[in-house]
């Protein structure tokens, strides 16, 4: 029996250590917003964040996982992802939309680290993750303009 | 050719069985490029539609919905459900019926869903394709731009003669926008969800008597800001792919194909895999083996314990370097005739002329979509249900009916959304629906009553074939002494994507498949001596239609040499272009416009370059200039200008995104992607670290400019990969002075 944290639920699965969280994920929580396309940390399809890191879920196994906190495309939330995802509506990112909320996940990765990213950081933080459709583009402006709805809700705040 | 319709539709679970007993309404519509074609409007359908999908329409429980016509249906709470023959993977085809169907019903974009079809010829067919349903050839959009305008005309019609009784006025002085009906002489209005009661007992007016706009009066066609009306469930999660379907008591199932193509199983041992904890059953399939696990990760386990040995007397044991050797050896001798104008034999032997030639090569090449093959299939002694996300919904029922060993009327298939595609799930072999239906046949015959899911691994859709051709054209040109070009010939060595499917009727003469010259056999270029055959070898590969099928080469071939015309002719490669496509509006169209938008004219630095190429594909024509950056022997793309006539832009974003997209896959062919087999016949590629698709890195700026047009919407899916290959080698050209002719494109050392 394993015990894991995803988004902010602790959840006891009958599934071998050595299983992968992409599996766990998808066929014992029935969380299949997280995908599989490669198995092997190539595509990115599976990214979700542990401890609010971006990490592939297919090369992460249960055994690993210990307390850490999980979120899934599913339970992700706060200023950042709703920042992203209006920018993905706004830009009209997704195409068939497979890839997509792998891409969330690591652009929220991103901007919740670095809030105002370069286009060397962009393109370092998202290269690891594929998109057949083509929208690599409207990717990047996308997460331009959620920074600067981050920047501008941060300046608003400020006394 | 009505009965030869019935007939086919029955055999797909069509309109012969007793609950597709219905009052028929027929109408022809002239098919663009495919003769006399049949459309069928069904009254009142559409609720069935929706219960047909398994799922009885979640907006009747507040009421009765009104359903006018297969294509539209309307709820009391205002929903407008528009039912979607075509397959979504990404192109936005939800987007583009719902736009027609809204335009014409004056609903609000807000009130509008989009549904999948089911499989169902007879109501749900693809009007170019003739009695097939199917989402291809970048077709959607311009076969359903009337028809999806006429349905949407026609639940209008009725609304307002509903309105119209129960206010006791005038039709005539009835108004209706944004999903509101209104009479202003009396100052009374309704949305439409009230009046959908009435409107359900009405009589359905012949589609052809009701008018459709002028394009003046449109207010969703056209505009360039309409979100996909699926766009949250595509960022939040909830998108439901085939993969994603989950079933009460649902197995997994995974199978081990053949390493080699054309292999078969020669012994299986079956005891280690049977010995993994939670496996069901082990499946022997006409290609591989099956195992059925409760989890996927015990499938997997258990194809990873099969001990099997292959015969490989019948397979492919050769490589891609054989085949390409082969190739080579038959570019040598005379094909079959393609096209024959002047004699170009004559010219290029004239004297007083200059004679140039070049051989262009292309690898075999995956889809490699996103989401790899997939499908849930339950069998139960009353029938078959599948999940998938299929291009040819009417062809895999019957692909399942066989392999299930059941009727085509007993099987339902339910389309899912597709997570990409690129031609992958129109397979008429129907490879991943057919392995699902065999183990759902193979289970219940062992007393195994329950869905199963295969879901295939990214290797197995790597290695699992159906690959665009590789392709080799030779060809040679002559300048008269003024440096015109007098003649074109050019060998194209190919295989046929359509020979031994059933599309192998519309193959042309013989040892002609059109798929394979399409772009050369209709060479646009004013040349009055042009020579054009080809030879379709046989080679054990299974191939298939690949993001613009044979444009996707023959392009290739064709703008580069193009481009080396001009360069021997010394003439600017825009200028030539323009001089020989002196007849086609819509190319110079094109031509002018990138060229303006790209600075066509404005000097570059030293090891960059600039490079062009203009194709017609699908009804549309696409021109693109590449900007590259060439250092030793990297090459980088750091801008493509492209620039679209597709007809009347009905969703001017969605063009955008598809030109966008299209540039990007075209990029990866050009850039990155080839398939290959080593000497014995193994594909050497297993996933995406040695099968290479760009990235965000190497993702130029793309800018995308729509040529204004009146004219009938044409393909938009498709186009934009054409050019992108040869405007990308015209470009390492004029900043190298290097001819590239082979793809994926390498500088070099």
């Amino acid at each position: 029996m394993a015990r894991l944290t995803i988004n902010g639920t602790v959840q006891t699965l009958d599934v071998p250590p050595e299983t992968s969280l992409l599996n766990a994920l998808r066929d014992e929580l029935g969380l299949t917003g997280t995908k599989y396309g490669c198995g092997l940390s190539q595509c990115g399809a599976c990214t979700v964040h542990v401890n609010g890191d971006a990490v592939r879920a297919c090369q992460t196994y249960v055994r690993d996982l210990g307390d850490a906190r999980v979120t899934t495309i599913e339970g992700v939330s706060g200023p950042v992802a709703d920042a992203v995802r209006a920018a993905w509506l706004e830009h009209d990112v997704a195409q068939c939309g497979y890839c997509q909320p792998g891409q969330i996940m690591q652009a929220i990765a991103l901007l919740t680290r670095q809030p105002n990213p370069d286009d060397a950081a962009i393109t370092a933080a998202m290269n690891g993750n594929l998109c057949r459709c083509g929208t690599y583009g409207r990717i990047r402006a996308a997460i331009r303009s959620a920074a600067r709805m981050l920047s501008l809700a941060t300046e608003g705040a400020e006394p | 050719m009505t009965a030869f319709i019935e007939r086919r539709a029955a055999r797909s679970g069509g309109i012969e069985s007793p609950r597709f007993s219905r009052r028929t309404l027929l109408r022809s519509v002239a098919g663009a490029g495919a003769g006399l074609t049949l459309g069928l409007l069904l009254p009142s359908r559409g609720a069935e539609a929706a219960a047909d999908a398994g799922e009885g329409p979640a907006d009747a429980r507040d009421g009765e919905p009104f359903a006018p016509n297969a294509f539209v249906r309307l709820a009391p709470d205002g929903t407008v459900t528009v039912i979607c023959k075509h397959l979504e993977m990404g192109q936005g085809v939800y987007t583009g019926l719902c736009t027609l169907v809204a335009e014409e019903l004056d609903a609000a974009w807000s009130q509008v869903r989009p549904e999948p079809a089911p499989a169902d010829a007879a109501r749900y067919n693809n009007l170019f394709w003739g009695p097939l349903q199917g989402t291809g050839g970048s077709t959607s959009l311009a076969n359903a731009f009337e028809q999806m305008r006429r349905a949407g005309a026609v639940a209008r019609a009725m609304l307002v003669t509903a309105a119209a009784q129960e206010w006791g006025v005038a039709p005539a002085e009835i108004e209706t926008a944004e999903g509101v009906l209104r009479h202003p002489a009396s100052d009374r209005s309704a949305p439409y969800g009230a009046m959908v009661e009435r409107a359900a007992g009405l009589t359905v007016p012949d589609p052809d008597s009701v008018a459709l706009k002028a394009p003046e009066q449109f207010r969703l066609i056209g505009k360039g800001d309409l979100r996909r009306p699926d766009a949250e469930a595509r960022i939040n999660g909830t998108a439901i792919f085939a993969s994603d379907i989950r079933r009460p008591g649902m197995l997994v199932a995974r199978v081990r194909r053949p390493p080699r193509f054309g292999a078969v199983l020669k012994t299986l041992d079956e005891d280690a895999a049977k010995s993994v904890p939670g496996v069901k059953a082990v499946l022997v399939l006409p290609r591989g083996v099956a195992v059925v696990a409760e989890k996927s990760w015990q499938a997997d386990q258990a194809r990873a314990a099969l001990n099997i040995t292959w015969d490989d007397s019948a397979a492919l044991t050769v490589g891609t370097d054989a085949i390409r050797k082969q190739y080579r050896e038959l570019a040598e001798q005379p094909g079959t005739v393609v096209r024959n104008d002047g004699d170009a034999a004559a010219a290029l032997s004239d004297p007083e002329g200059r004679t140039l030639e070049a051989t262009y090569e292309v690898p075999y090449l995956a889809h490699a979509p996103m989401e790899p093959p997939s499908a849930v299939a339950h069998l139960t002694d009353a029938g078959i249900e599948v999940w998938t996300g299929s291009q040819v919904p009417t062809m895999d029922v019957l692909t399942i009916a066989e392999a299930a060993r059941v009727k085509p009327e007993a099987v339902t298939l339910h389309v899912t959304l597709a997570g990409g595609s690129f031609g992958r799930r129109a397979n008429p072999a129907g490879d991943c629906v057919a392995e699902a239906a065999g183990i759902a046949r193979g289970l219940l015959d062992r007393g195994i009553v329950a869905p199963v899911q295969l879901a295939w691994t990214r290797e197995d859709d790597i290695r699992g074939g159906f690959y665009r051709p590789m392709a080799l054209h030779r060809v040679s040109g002559a300048l008269d002494p003024n440096g015109r070009p007098v003649a074109w010939r050019q060998r194209v060595v190919c295989q046929s994507v359509l020979k031994d499917t059933p599309f192998a009727p519309i193959l042309g003469a013989p040892g002609i498949d059109p798929m394979a010259v399409e772009g050369v056999k209709d060479l646009p270029y004013a040349v009055p001596n042009v020579h054009a055959d080809l030879h379709m070898p046989e080679t054990g590969v299974p191939v298939l239609w690949w993001r613009s099928i044979g444009h996707s080469h023959t392009a290739f071939a064709v703008e580069s040499f193009m481009d080396e015309m001009a360069h021997a002719a010394h003439v600017d490669p825009l200028v030539l272009r323009l001089d020989l496509l002196r007849d086609h509006p819509r190319a110079l169209g094109v031509l002018m416009l990138v060229a303006e938008q790209a600075g066509w004219h404005a000097p570059m630095e030293g090891g960059r370059g600039r490079g062009l190429a203009v194709h017609e594909s699908y009804g549309s024509v696409v021109a693109t200039v590449a900007e590259v950056t060439v250092r030793e022997q990297t090459i980088r793309v750091d801008r493509m200008v492209c620039a679209v006539d597709c007809g009347l832009p009905v969703n001017p974003d969605i063009i955008r995104a598809q030109v966008e997209g299209g540039t990007v896959f075209g990029l990866s062919a050009t850039l990155r992607s080839r398939l290959t087999l080593d000497e014995t016949g193994l594909v050497r590629q297993s996933n995406f670290h040695d099968f290479e698709v760009l990235r965000q890195a190497s993702t130029p700026e793309i800018a995308v400019h729509i040529v204004p047009s009146t004219d009938p919407p044409s393909g938009i899916g498709e186009p934009a990969v054409p050019p992108v290959a040869p405007a990308v080698a015209n470009a390492v050209f004029a900043a190298t002075g290097r001819r590239l002719r082979s793809l994926p494109l390498r500088v070099p050392s």
